[in-house]
């Protein structure tokens, strides 16, 4: 019983976050503010709150670093299985392991001291705070759990393949990108969703790496703002109770995000659990 | 034509596992070079002696120490909370939940493990703000209130991770408890619990690293840069990470920038540590797995 009574709790506290992030968003519905959310300005000083160039902010971010950290990910996971040397595969993945447990906040510090001068001085562009440093961090970050999510598909396909396409004089390559990759489609398809998953929810690689002014970047070497860090910045700056508001509207719709990416992923994770009892 | 590819592949292969590895090691070395130098007992106590400073004698300020019992007591006071829930939720889950409850009670574990700390924290921050509109006027961000916070985000993890002990034993040792007669909870806290011990361990270790490195939580519950050591379970607090941060953004001088790399590796080190045990954890159970 008490058992089952912790397991009901621990239940309980999503539904309770869902509640309270309403619960502080529905002012905004009722005083007719919700329109003013979505604008494309921030100017708390005149009364606009718009936190559409938050979540442009926060889109171009997340996407742009699984961009870049997808295809180094699976490299590193075709390195793993089979293009690099056998004795390499078990140091490279204690790599990617140990990467999980480098705390976000010291990837941050380091990009702050080491990339953005970098970047300042070759491309003489800016404070060098920009889209660009901000995403080549966060894919640092997505990377780990893109790779070991891949990897782990991977281990259950290449064993029982690489026999039979040795016998059959495939080469490595062919039987990796042509049979090994498709059949670990859903897993691939997963583990991008993850990445970007993961990419929405940082909040200090974005705080402190992309600049944060509230605008729509023109290029690579714009500043950008994400909701993740519009929320910090906001509660430890403000105290008005109007950009209280926007600033669970923000939380609201960053919960939401998540919680779709969730949901697809054990969608996606159920239909294989399918196919394998059918298989 | 397939000899190119070939090759393509296999070149992109090794450039993304070599930029990999040169990435961390820059990062690495970037940290030790600049940051070892200011490690010390200077770097911890500031001026007052060690013993002075742990004993609580003279307060230190400008030094890692407040930061240092800040952190420890917040990961003491998040794992009080969330080891035992956890625990309970995941022996739940794997051992007594039927199906369809099951299903229900996964789904909202995996919720809650996708939830940005950052609404973690926006969280413990509404609930402050609804305290003081209703029973409590004065309730103030604490130490308190971000453990909590901090409970909420490392309970999927634990619970992911006794649940997959449990469910990783083989049938053997589910048998055992029924075939002396048993009753399910009884097999459960006699044999099944002690045979998955370690992994649930490393499941503890492994969320205690991770309440140690978040930040986006305590930043909207309590913490300040200069609180010096916690007064309380209502006081404010430091905390390492969110020291990092804050001398990133704010220092004065070089010595504090300096101070903040050793910082940063101090924080590296104590997450290595136990990322690196919960690791260990790990491979000796897949070990102990193959010798069977």
């Amino acid at each position: 019983m008490l058992l089952q009574g912790a397991a009901i709790f621990s239940a309980l506290i999503v539904l309770a976050l869902f509640g309270f992030l309403v619960y502080f968003t529905l002012p905004l519905f009722s005083e007719g503010q919700f329109m003013e959310l979505f604008s494309w300005h921030w100017r708390p000083f005149h009364g606009e709150f718009g936190i559409l160039p938050m979540i442009a902010g926060t889109v171009l971010l997340a996407i742009s670093a699984v961009l870049i950290a997808y295809p180094v990910g699976l490299g590193i996971c075709l390195f793993i299985h089979g293009l690099g040397p056998t004795w390499l595969a078990r140091p490279v993945l204690f790599l990617v392991h140990g990467m999980t447990g480098v705390p976000t906040v010291v990837y941050g510090f380091v990009a702050v001291f080491f990339l953005v001068p970098l970047l300042r001085t070759h491309f003489a562009h800016g404070t060098g705070f920009s889209l660009l440093a901000a995403s080549l961090t966060l894919s640092i970050l997505v990377l780990p759990t893109i790779v070991l999510l891949i990897n782990t598909q991977l281990q259950q396909i290449v064993p029982t393949l690489r026999m039979t396409t040795e016998a059959l004089g495939i080469s490595r390559v062919h039987e990796l990108t042509r049979i090994s990759l498709p059949t670990a489609s859903y897993g691939l398809l997963a583990a991008a969703i993850l990445g970007f998953g993961r990419a929405v929810g940082d909040t200090l690689i974005a705080l402190m790496v992309a600049g944060n002014a509230a605008q729509i970047p023109g290029s690579a070497f714009d500043s950008i703002r994400t909701l993740t860090a519009h929320i910090a910045l906001v509660v430890a700056t403000d105290s008005q109770s109007t950009i209280y508001h926007s600033l669970f509207a923000a939380g609201l719709i960053l919960f939401m995000t998540t919680t779709s990416v969730n949901l697809l992923l054990h969608q996606i994770k159920r239909r294989v659990y399918r196919e394998e009892q059918s298989a | 034509m397939r000899k190119r590819f070939d090759l393509l592949i296999y070149s992109w292969a090794w450039i993304s596992t070599f930029a990999v590895f040169l990435t961390v090691s820059c990062l690495l070395w970037f940290l030790l070079s600049r940051g070892l130098p200011t490690i010390g007992k200077e770097l911890f106590f500031g001026d007052a002696s060690a013993w002075e400073a742990i004993s609580g004698q003279v307060r230190v300020w400008d030094a890692l120490w407040p930061a240092c019992v800040g952190t420890l007591s917040l990961v003491f006071l998040a794992a009080l909370m969330a080891v035992p829930l956890g625990v309970a939720s995941g022996i739940y889950l794997a051992c007594f939940a039927t199906t369809p409850f099951k299903r229900i009670l996964s789904l909202s574990v995996e919720l809650l493990a996708g939830t940005p700390s950052i609404v973690m924290g926006l969280f413990g921050f509404a609930l402050i703000l609804f305290l003081r509109n209703t029973f409590f006027p004065d309730a103030n961000t604490s130490l308190l209130l971000a453990a909590s916070c901090l409970a909420l985000l490392i309970l999927p993890y634990l619970i992911f991770t006794t649940q997959a002990a449990l469910e990783s034993l083989s049938d053997e040792y589910r048998l055992i408890g029924p075939s002396l007669g048993l009753s399910q909870l009884q097999t459960v806290f006699h044999t099944l619990l002690p045979a998955s011990g370690r992994g649930i361990l490393g499941g503890v270790i492994l969320s205690l690293g991770r309440a140690a490195e978040d930040t986006a939580v305590i930043m909207l519950t309590g913490v300040i840069a200069n609180a010096g050591l916690p007064h309380g379970l209502l006081g404010k607090f430091e905390a390492l990470p969110f020291r990092i941060f804050y001398l990133a953004a704010e220092y004065q001088n070089p010595a504090e920038l300096n101070s903040a790399y050793s910082t940063a590796l101090v924080l590296l080190c104590l997450t290595g540590i136990l990322y690196g045990s919960a690791l260990a954890l790990h491979k000796t159970l897949e070990w102990q797995w193959n010798q069977h």
